[in-house]
């Protein structure tokens, strides 16, 4: 008797967790098990998981005002990560160094990121239905728009323009002397030789994480979980259908703008031009790694999504390099990556949930 | 008289937007470059040829009511692994091209099965979810070619092979099948070569297309793409259909991509299949078409009208700004732009319609009350 309830128990709890995230998970388990066998540095590789699960969680949170709203799954998160390399720059145009620097660029940034984010909110209006495609392309073609005015804005800071004409900004352009690793270094505990905890970006993630969180549970955030879940009902409630998803986009597109500078101060570099032009997959995929689906989302699956997804990307390499002396991690990358996708839109979509 | 033709104008350029916004596009573009017509010309057809096929693959999942098959890029990842094996074997001229069609289409059909039951899944939102597949399947492909070609799957030629001993080189020649099509009956008119077999084979699929819509699984498709409980409930297999309209689009794109290769000379073998889908669905919505109307004219039309602007950017750039990359730049911007105009243009329509009909519906109940 007892069994069968474990067992069942054990049903539940596959069927509650989905069988993609538990292969994902226990891979990545397997990964971290047998690194030390085959001569990686288990230390190295949890620092790296978790610097980079700091560098990308703030985009991958970026999903999930938009997900509220049901306008899926935020393929145009380009455009905030726009919004972001524009307050970056500007910030370094006007030569703010250091942590200043940092903050100015997300004051700088957000205009921008609620410009376009309300501009980009209506066009969703419009397509009602079609979001995700129409998101894809948004993104595409506002990178590519983008990629003309780096050439054309008048920026004049030596460290960002090109050298020989002076003119037209930089492909890569160096965060060093001002912002890099601001958040990274912010309190940051270290343990050993190899072990750094990079707190300032936890922090501000975790800061973050909890206004979203308190947002969606105020009443403007049920109001937009409502516009998600039931359209209908929503309506028949008195909320303004269109003004609230307008201010999920326009959430999502700050939150992106605010991730890529989060990514930028670890990574150390500005990246321009066809720079922005994927990132949005990974951030999708890792948000659905975490048990997202196309109309529900939540911190914890950004919490758990980002780690499972970033742990794969980190420790891959290593463990499989040691292991065959193939590096076929950019392989896998795809393929868990789009697979995850694929899984979550051909899922029968809950549309009540 | 008057009045009406004045709106008609009007209407025909609503419709027509994004083939009028290319119109405006190329004819300042083309003065700005610089080019002789002649060139123009001669590369205009150079690219008809090159990729009409391709784009033609497109109709036929868009009659059957699934939207523009970004899928396609399967087709062509099929059409690759035919022509690696065909010059991993040395076999040259036509005979190798008809080999490699002749690998590429059970892989195509295989493929085609796949995206089609994938797609059922995902019904209403076939275009991202092909998108996002061909980027899966990207990562397949990459898997078998990088890794499974030369350790797995025997390859005999090293010069197609990574010196590590395992993979596809990151390009292949394509010596031996280069131009084969093209150069087998041509014809010169005023200097301009006319690669007239490769049309040829293009006409044949034209009327193949044409042949099929009035089959009684082409009209089948159709109903599908109207409306598929309408469909389902006139005994039609919906799923089904839905499933052969994406191998037939699979295995033409497949048979397109070895065309498009034989004329460029050169695989890219990480790289060429990458970009196909979003270029052949660029042009064909330039052409005029839209997610859920396509015909062939607009196949034609579009190959025209969009490399035309693909020729003369990058020198209009260079002549207006000084700077040859913005115009590079330009006309990467425009094939997105083109594609995001065309597809919130059609869903603007698309809820516009379910409005125009809702009101009517209410009307007619209404009448009906009164009654």
């Amino acid at each position: 008797m007892e069994n069968i309830t474990i067992i069942d128990r054990i049903r539940d709890f596959i069927k509650h967790f989905g069988w993609p995230r538990i292969i994902i998970g226990l891979f990545l388990l397997t990964l971290f098990v047998m690194a030390p066998f085959v001569g990686v540095n288990i230390n190295t590789s949890l620092s790296d998981t978790l610097n980079r699960f700091g560098m990308n969680c703030v985009m991958v949170l970026a999903m999930v005002p938009m997900i509220h709203s049901g306008c899926g799954l935020n393929f145009g998160l380009p455009l905030g990560i726009i919004a972001g390399l524009l307050g970056g720059t500007l910030a370094i145009e006007f030569n703010f160094i250091g942590p200043t620097s940092f903050l100015m660029a997300m004051i700088f940034a957000t205009p921008f990121a609620v410009i376009f984010g309300w501009g980009y909110g209506k066009l969703l209006n419009k397509v009602k239905g079609g979001e995700m495609m129409i998101a894809t392309y948004v993104g595409f073609s506002s990178v590519a728009f983008m990629c003309m005015m780096w050439l054309l804005l008048p920026y004049s800071n030596p460290t960002m323009v090109w050298g020989y004409t002076g003119r037209g900004l930089r492909t890569t352009i160096s965060t060093e002397g001002y912002y890099l690793h601001v958040l990274n270094d912010f309190l940051a505990i270290r343990i050993g030789e190899h072990f750094v905890f990079p707190t300032g970006m936890f922090l501000l993630f975790a800061l973050l994480a909890f206004v979203i969180w308190a947002f969606l549970h105020s009443k403007k955030g049920t109001a937009m979980t409502a516009v998600g879940s039931n359209p209908v009902f929503a309506r028949a409630c008195g909320i303004d259908i269109d003004k609230t998803r307008i201010l999920s986009v326009i959430l999502s597109t700050w939150l992106g703008a605010i991730g890529i500078l989060v990514y930028q101060q670890s990574f150390g570099f500005i990246q321009l031009y066809m720079g922005p032009f994927f990132m949005a997959l990974p951030a999708v995929s890792a948000i659905l790694i975490g048990g997202a689906s196309v109309n529900k989302a939540s911190i914890t699956n950004v919490i758990v999504g980002t780690f499972l997804f970033q742990g794969i990307l980190t420790m891959t390499p290593s463990v499989m390099n040691s292991v065959i002396q193939t590096d076929m991690s950019e392989v896998i990358r795809i393929v868990v990556s789009n697979g995850m996708i694929l899984y979550a839109l051909t899922r029968k979509t809950e549309a009540t949930r | 008289m008057k009045k009406i033709t004045s709106k008609g104008i009007k209407s025909l350029i609503r419709n027509n937007l994004v083939t009028v916004l290319f119109l405006v596009i190329c004819s300042i573009g083309i003065p700005l470059s610089g080019y002789s017509p002649s060139y123009l010309i001669s590369e205009i057809i150079v690219r008809l040829s090159r990729n009409s096929f391709l784009i033609l693959s497109l109709l036929i999942p868009i009659m059957a009511g699934m939207g523009l098959n970004f899928g396609m890029t399967l087709g062509a990842m099929a059409g690759q692994i035919g022509l690696i094996f065909v010059t991993d074997w040395n076999v040259v001229g036509i005979p190798a091209m008809v080999l490699a069609i002749i690998i590429s289409i059970p892989i195509s059909i295989l493929l085609g099965q796949l995206c089609g039951r994938i797609l059922n899944k995902a019904k209403g939102r076939e275009m991202v979810t092909s998108y996002i597949l061909g980027f899966f399947m990207n990562g397949v492909y990459q898997l078998i070619v990088l890794y499974g070609m030369g350790s797995i799957i025997p390859i005999k030629n090293t010069s197609l092979v990574l010196p590590r001993g395992y993979g596809i080189r990151n390009t292949v020649n394509l010596i031996g099948i280069r131009r084969s099509l093209d150069s087998l009956f041509n014809l010169s008119i005023f200097g301009i070569k006319i690669p007239l077999m490769t049309f040829i084979v293009i006409a044949l699929v034209c009327v193949f297309i044409v042949w099929f819509r009035k089959t009684k699984l082409g009209q089948d498709m159709r109903a599908v793409g109207q409306d598929m409980e309408v469909a389902a409930s006139a005994g039609i297999q919906v799923e089904h259909t839905r499933i052969v309209s994406i191998v037939i689009s699979t295995v033409v794109a497949g048979i397109g991509m070895i065309i498009y290769l034989q004329n460029i000379g050169t695989l890219n073998t990480y790289n060429s299949h990458t970009q196909i889908g979003m270029f052949s669905v660029a042009a064909l919505l330039v052409g005029g078409a839209s997610v859920s109307k396509a015909n062939i004219g607009n196949v034609f039309l579009g190959v025209i009208l969009f490399h035309l602007m693909f020729i003369v950017s990058p020198m209009a750039g260079k002549n207006l700004i000084g700077q040859a990359q913005l115009g590079e730049y330009f006309r990467v911007f425009v094939s997105y732009g083109v594609i995001t105009m065309s597809l919130v243009l059609y869903e603007m329509r698309k809820k516009r319609e379910n409005l125009a009909n809702a009101e009517k519906l209410q009307e007619n109940q209404g009448a009906l009350n009164e009654d």
